[in-house]
């Protein structure tokens, strides 16, 4: 009889696609709880209450340090509701605040996980996706930090309503880290590269010119992703770099253009369902991974593919 | 604030040992452990030794008295990522082997990293790579900086040390934002391959690396008993871990014109469109 509690940092809009499946998956269990640390908004108690969930625990972020307050909840969260299992996002932010609570309260942290059976068993990636691992907590208490594109999203249906209780989180400790400087980003009206269906990647190939990808990117709805050549050369935020030191994603198809397909960038894109390769070079190890492997110049085959999808769906 | 007045620092870089990527990596399947040989210093360890080096340089050198401590948990071999941050210029070493070690999960590596740190008289900053090549969980300096009661800067994309008044400030990609962060020693550092561009040991450094000490020590020596790490002090247990079959070979074709159509047609037979 297993309870889960499902922790986010942010609810006070309305829940993303990863943030769904994380609903899912924890309305499987016995009992499932939602513990967040901002206010959880109207829309997000809506959502909650779609998966059939009916507690949810909210601490407003009183702004101060960095990570500290998330923390707090999360804590308080489990030694209220005493769950053995505790499901996360995958980001670096979630998973730190998971392996922090891991070795205060002796529990067991997976990442990387893309399941969990009725019985605790964790499935996760491992080595980059080459290897598929099964792992269990021998504490009693399983943290596993759940990569977006695993679970199928699906709302129970039972659209009743959410009680939400305000967490005690006690006088909270002096924050160690403090905030001096925020930037916002530039928010695309793209899916997030994380979460995307189709990514659409583009390398040094690219020369500079992300226009052919773009192009194809909105043909498709797809996300935008990068090598770290491209993102090093500056042509593109850092943020769209995929591979083992940027993203890891698992879309249903990631079209790679540009790229030679270095182990690093990989890392990030070898578990795609569908791997489409654009690149001049037959020679590129990019091509060993690829479903559909294209030799020849993004520069055409792309326009020629978007314009082509536009026009089948005139 | 390179007077020589600054207070000394003592600086422990972790590094690991890991098999190298560019080799297939294989899990035993009798033991359910990675297969070790063939190892090497984490790539992403680099950026830590880096980043201490910059610190002490910036901060009037070895010769204020700063220490740069690379240390390793590992079985022999692992000495072998130590003496290469000894030859790209950390002071000393420290290696923490023990058979009781194997099979040791992120739990249990890190009480017994946290362990070997203490065992640093007065260790100011905790130096990491963003994540182990092998075990790439990212989780390790966050429970460091827990177990420690340090502060905790992660995922640093730039680092800037404020000896005056012992300060870092750090900055770090967070959600859509890009967020400066400041924290006083002691603290856990883990930063990125955006940190820096790490060196490499030139003839000079391979040369006074030779001299540099490397202490080697066991649990025991750091007050830990087998059953705080390996299998026994850790909290998951791996069921089973299966290589995923090869992607099989794709259809590979050369546009002569009509590539961009044959994409879309692969897009419609797969009802991705
Ligand atoms: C510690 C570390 C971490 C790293 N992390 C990452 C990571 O997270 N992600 C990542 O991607 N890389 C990462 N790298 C870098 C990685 O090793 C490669 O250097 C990088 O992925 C190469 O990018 P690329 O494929 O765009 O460039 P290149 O390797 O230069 O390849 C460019 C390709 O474009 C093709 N091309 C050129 N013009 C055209 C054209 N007009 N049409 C079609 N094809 C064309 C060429 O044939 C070539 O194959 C990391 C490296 C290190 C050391
Ligand atoms: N066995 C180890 N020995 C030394 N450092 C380690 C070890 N394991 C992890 N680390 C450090 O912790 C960082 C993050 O590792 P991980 O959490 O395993 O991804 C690495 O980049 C290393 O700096």
């Amino acid at each position: 009889m297993s309870s889960a509690l499902v922790f986010f940092s942010d609810l006070s809009a309305a829940p993303g696609k990863a943030q769904r499946e994380l609903l899912t998956l924890a309305s499987r269990f016995q009992t499932a709880v939602v513990a967040a640390a901002t206010e959880i908004s109207a829309e997000a108690r809506d959502v909650i209450a779609s998966y059939g969930i009916g507690t949810a625990l909210q601490a407003a972020n009183p702004g101060q340090g960095f990570g500290e307050h998330e923390l707090a909840v999360l804590d308080a969260a489990l030694l209220q509701t005493d769950a053995d299992l505790v499901l996360l996002g995958n980001d670096s932010f979630s998973r730190e605040l998971g392996a922090r609570i891991a070795v205060r309260r002796n529990a067991a942290i997976v990442t990387d996980v893309v399941d969990v059976s009725a019985d605790l068993i964790a499935t996760k990636d491992e080595l980059a996706g080459s290897y598929s691992a099964s792992a269990k907590s021998t504490t009693g208490v399983l943290i596993a930090a759940v990569k977006p594109n695993s679970i199928q999203d699906a709302p129970a249906g039972s659209a009743g309503t959410v009680q939400v209780k305000e967490l005690d989180l006690g006088a909270e400790q002096a924050p160690k880290v403090s905030v001096v400087g925020v930037e916002e980003k530039a928010v695309s009206e793209r899916p997030s590269l994380g979460e995307a269906r189709v990514v659409v990647a583009g390398g040094r190939g690219v020369d500079g010119d992300f226009g052919p990808l773009e192009d194809l990117a909105d043909a498709l709805g797809a996300a935008i992703g990068a090598s770290r050549a491209a993102t090093d050369a500056g042509w593109i935020s850092h943020d769209a770099q995929v591979g083992q030191t940027g993203i890891t994603v698992s879309p249903q198809l990631y079209i790679s253009a540009g790229i030679s397909g270095a182990i690093q960038q990989k890392a990030g894109m070898q578990t795609s369902k569908y791997i489409i390769a654009v690149n001049k070079d037959v020679d590129a190890p990019v091509f060993e991974i690829a479903d559909l492997g294209i030799v020849g110049d993004l520069a055409k085959v792309l326009p020629q593919a978007a314009a082509e999808i536009r026009r089948r769906r005139a | 604030m390179s007077d020589a007045s600054t207070t000394p620092l003592t600086i422990v870089v972790l590094v690991k040992h890991v098999p190298d990527v560019q080799f297939d990596r294989h899990i035993d399947q009798d033991s359910l452990r990675l297969d070790r040989t063939e190892s090497v210093l984490s790539e992403l360890d680099e950026y830590a030794v880096e980043a201490a080096l910059a610190i002490v340089e910036d901060n009037g050198g070895f010769a204020a008295g700063h220490q740069v401590i690379a240390a390793t948990m590992g079985s022999g071999s692992s000495v072998n990522s130590v003496k290469k941050a000894l030859q790209m210029g950390a002071s000393s070493g420290l290696h923490l082997n023990d058979a009781a070690l194997a099979g040791s999960d992120a739990v249990a590596t890190s009480r017994a990293l946290a362990a070997l740190v203490r065992h640093v008289p007065d260790a100011d900053l905790v130096i990491t790579g963003m994540a182990s090549t092998d075990a790439e969980t990212s989780v390790v300096p966050a429970q460091l900086a827990e177990l420690l009661g340090f502060a905790q800067l992660t995922h640093a994309a730039s680092v800037a040390f404020d000896a005056s008044v012992r300060e870092l400030t750090v900055e770090r990609d967070h959600l859509n934002q890009r967020v400066t962060l400041k924290a006083g020693l002691p603290a856990v550092l883990s930063v990125t391959d955006q940190a820096n561009d790490p060196r490499y040991p030139n003839f000079k450094g391979i040369m006074a690396a030779k001299k540099k000490k490397i202490v080697e020590v066991d649990l025991a020596a750091i007050g830990l008993a087998a059953q705080d790490v390996g299998a026994e002090g850790s909290t998951t247990s791996v069921l089973a871990a299966e290589q995923r079959p090869a992607r099989p070979a794709g259809t590979i074709i050369n546009d002569s014109g009509e590539a961009g159509i044959a994409l879309v047609d692969f897009l419609a037979e797969q009802k991705l469109i």
